[in-house]
């Protein structure tokens, strides 16, 4: 089954044919990626690696039946793109494009709930890595052959140190049911807590591995959703654990700028909670591999 | 991006925020002329930098003549301001501004910021001004009244009036505060600001609220929109290491460590930078290089990280995704050859293209410390660290 993406969910990609939009379009559908088509505005009618393009999503899902959209618009657009896809009918939106304004995401967040929940579109990102099911389809810029096809989730907020635990965990034998990256700005679509509740409902993932940072409530919030509801394994890593404060480090979101939000006080948090916190970057795998050995013992 | 207290006043005075009378000097006689060409008996003069705690820094005074105002004003200039807020090198002061003095008989704190939980734009405001809102949230929290704002909505009429009523605001100030609130909110959705902060929100002996101080931090993914704040952005205030970094695409923040870190993504770059830590290091610097790095942007990185003289390795540490190895590979090459570097350089490649990057610097036969993983890299980078040491 997997969460958010499998082999069959029907793919459109915005901004297909824009010269990133394609390439990562390409990548996705040698992948096996169900990808449909496309949209642009205006060119509608044309084809891109021989999928049809349209002018708006609201065309695309009908022509379709698109349940899917990767959102590949510039910053000043994305907001719009978001909105767009949503209002179509889409049902699960992932969005890669860095440096959407702050006030936009509060107004696609704000927008969001306009529907009710069984019409809600679920928003995965901006500024993320994607969405990938090891051996069904990915959405997003990831490479796809670091991950191998298993049964642990992997959540986090940045791309890269994803791309480290999952081959961490490949080289130890453990493969992934599904790997999402929910971004690194301070508003997102999607929180850890978002993605955990999918993981704990998601039959084929036994445990997950959650990759947080400096800076941020969201990380204490899953802590607390762990403590009161999770019943499979959860594993984590805090980034910045050398991090000053008040620093910006990369992500407009890693920043500590309040009480808990250091990487010392989201450890101790989610210790508190339960939680198996991997001691370094590089024991993420370890930490996982020693935690699904004493499920499988118990 | 920070602006001066002096451009964020002149800001919320054109939203309808009542400010003191003040002008702007660029030397001590231009001080002591707008001190003049106020009038009165009184003035503050205060440093323009883009940091808090200025006062308690020596960089604010009250002067009760023009030539004390010259006096102080000469003193300010061309000082580096080391502030609670600052590095050790503090910010350089360039600029000045002259106020009349006002008469003050209450302080208060009044803040806008985006708030993280509920996603939206959120009040912070307190009766008890004048010191950092830190520093208020430690000693008086129960002070401390919060308000968010539906940003479909905006700020509501009755929820600012509940507000300078919880507060404690006299029925003649509450209309006042209400515009205040109302006039800062505007200020904050129409321009794309992260925060504002009236601290201290004065009222006066004769009962006006007025904003003795004022910051106001803008968004930089919205700047492409606001091209009149964008004007505003003033690089004596910045890290020049780390603003010519971030014009040629890349993320540093320098540290106090010597192992430079030249990596890609955020998070990897702070994982990297605690494993350094892990293994007995410190890192000089984060630096991302960003998506889709060029053989060039690697050589502007190894120039940037060596920019810092303390810096005595680097590591390279890549997991391309939508970055190639092969593209990081050549720019390691360029940088040896074109910067000339004396230093141990330990790499470790991963993801997109790894086998054409690793053949790259095996192939170039230069003296490089190759690792395959997070740990192995972070631990040579150390081990050559102590070496030359030893």
């Amino acid at each position: 089954m997997a969460i958010l993406i499998t082999d069959r969910t029907p793919v459109i990609v915005q901004g297909i044919s824009g010269r990133i939009g394609q390439f990562h379009a390409a990548d996705m559908i040698r992948y096996g990626t169900n990808v449909v088509g496309g949209v642009t505005p205006g060119k509608g009618g044309s084809r891109v690696l021989d999928r049809p393009v349209f002018n708006t999503v609201r065309e695309a899902v009908a022509a379709t039946g698109a349940e899917a959209s990767l959102v590949f618009v510039p910053p000043p657009f994305a907001a719009d793109a978001i909105m767009e896809a949503a209002d179509a009918g889409i049902r699960t939106a992932v969005c890669v494009t860095d440096g959407i304004p702050s006030q936009d995401m509060m107004k696609v967040k704000r927008f969001l709930r306009r529907y009710p929940e069984d019409r809600k579109m679920r928003l995965v990102g901006p500024n993320c890595a994607g969405v990938i099911s090891p051996g069904q389809g990915f959405l997003g810029i990831m490479p796809p052959h670091i991950y191998m096809a298993g049964r642990v989730g992997i959540v986090g907020r940045s791309g890269t140190l994803g791309y480290e635990a999952a081959s961490q965990m490949k080289a130890l034998g453990i493969g992934v049911s599904t790997s999402v990256g929910i971004g690194g700005d301070p508003i997102n679509g999607s929180s850890f807590r978002d993605i955990l509740a999918l993981f704990a409902a998601d039959p084929d993932t036994d445990a997950v591995m959650m990759i947080g940072e400096i800076g941020g409530p969201q990380e204490a919030e899953a802590a607390a959703w762990v403590r009161d509801h999770m019943t499979k394994p959860v594993v984590a890593y805090i980034a910045g654990l050398s991090a000053p404060k008040g620093r910006k480090m990369g992500h407009a979101g890693a920043i500590i700028s309040a009480f808990g939000e250091s990487a010392q006080e989201k450890v101790e948090i989610l210790n508190a909670a339960g939680i198996t916190v991997a001691p370094n970057p590089s024991e993420m795998g370890q930490t996982v591999a020693r935690v699904l050995a004493l499920r499988a013992a118990a | 991006m920070d602006i001066h207290e002096y451009q964020a006043k002149e800001i919320l005075a054109r939203f309808g925020v009542p400010v003191p009378r003040g002008g702007l000097a660029y030397s001590p006689e231009q001080a002591g002329y707008r001190a003049r060409e106020l009038g009165g008996s009184a003035w503050v003069v205060k440093a323009q930098i883009h940091s808090g705690g200025r006062g308690a820094a020596g960089g604010v005074k009250l002067c009760r003549s023009e030539d004390e105002v010259r006096e102080f004003a000469s003193t300010l200039f061309g000082r580096q301001l080391v502030t609670k807020q600052t590095d050790a090198n503090g910010k350089g002061v360039y600029r000045v501004w002259v106020e009349g003095a006002s008469d003050i008989a209450q302080e208060l704190y009044l803040g806008f910021v985006l708030d993280r939980t509920s996603e939206r734009i959120m009040i912070v405001a307190s009766a008890h001004g004048g010191m950092e809102i830190e520093d208020l949230a430690a000693t008086d929290p129960a002070s401390l009244q919060r308000m968010t704002i539906d940003p479909a909505v905006g700020l509501s009429e009755f929820q600012a009036r509940e507000l300078a009523f919880a507060l404690g605001l006299k029925a003649g100030q509450v209309a006042q505060m209400v515009t205040i609130l109302r006039a800062c909110y505007r200020a904050y959705r129409d321009l794309d600001a992260t925060m504002v902060e009236i601290n201290p929100l004065v009222i006066t002996g004769t009962g006006e609220l007025v904003a003795l101080d004022a910051k106001m931090s803008f968004d930089t993914n919205a700047l492409f929109r606001r091209p009149e704040i964008h004007e505003l952005r003033d690089r004596s205030q910045e890290d020049p290491r780390e603003s010519t970094a971030g014009d040629y695409g890349l993320a540093y923040v320098g540290l106090e460590g010597d192992i430079g870190c030249i990596i890609n993504g955020a998070g990897l770059a702070m994982a990297t930078m605690d494993m350094i830590k892990l293994a007995g290091g410190e890192p000089a610097n984060f630096l991302d290089i960003g998506g889709g790095a060029s053989p060039e942007r690697v050589v502007r990185a190894f120039r940037t990280v060596l920019a810092d003289r303390n810096v005595a390795v680097i590591l390279v540490n890549i997991f391309a995704g939508i970055n190639r190895c092969d593209w990081v590979a050549e720019g390691v090459v360029q940088a040896y050859r074109e910067v000339g570097l004396t230093l141990p350089v330990v790499v470790r490649l991963a993801g997109t293209n790894v086998e054409e990057g690793k053949r790259i610097l095996e192939g170039s036969g230069l003296p490089l410390i190759t690792a395959d993983t997070l740990a192995e890299a972070a631990d040579k980078a150390v081990a050559a660290r102590a070496k030359l040491a030893a």
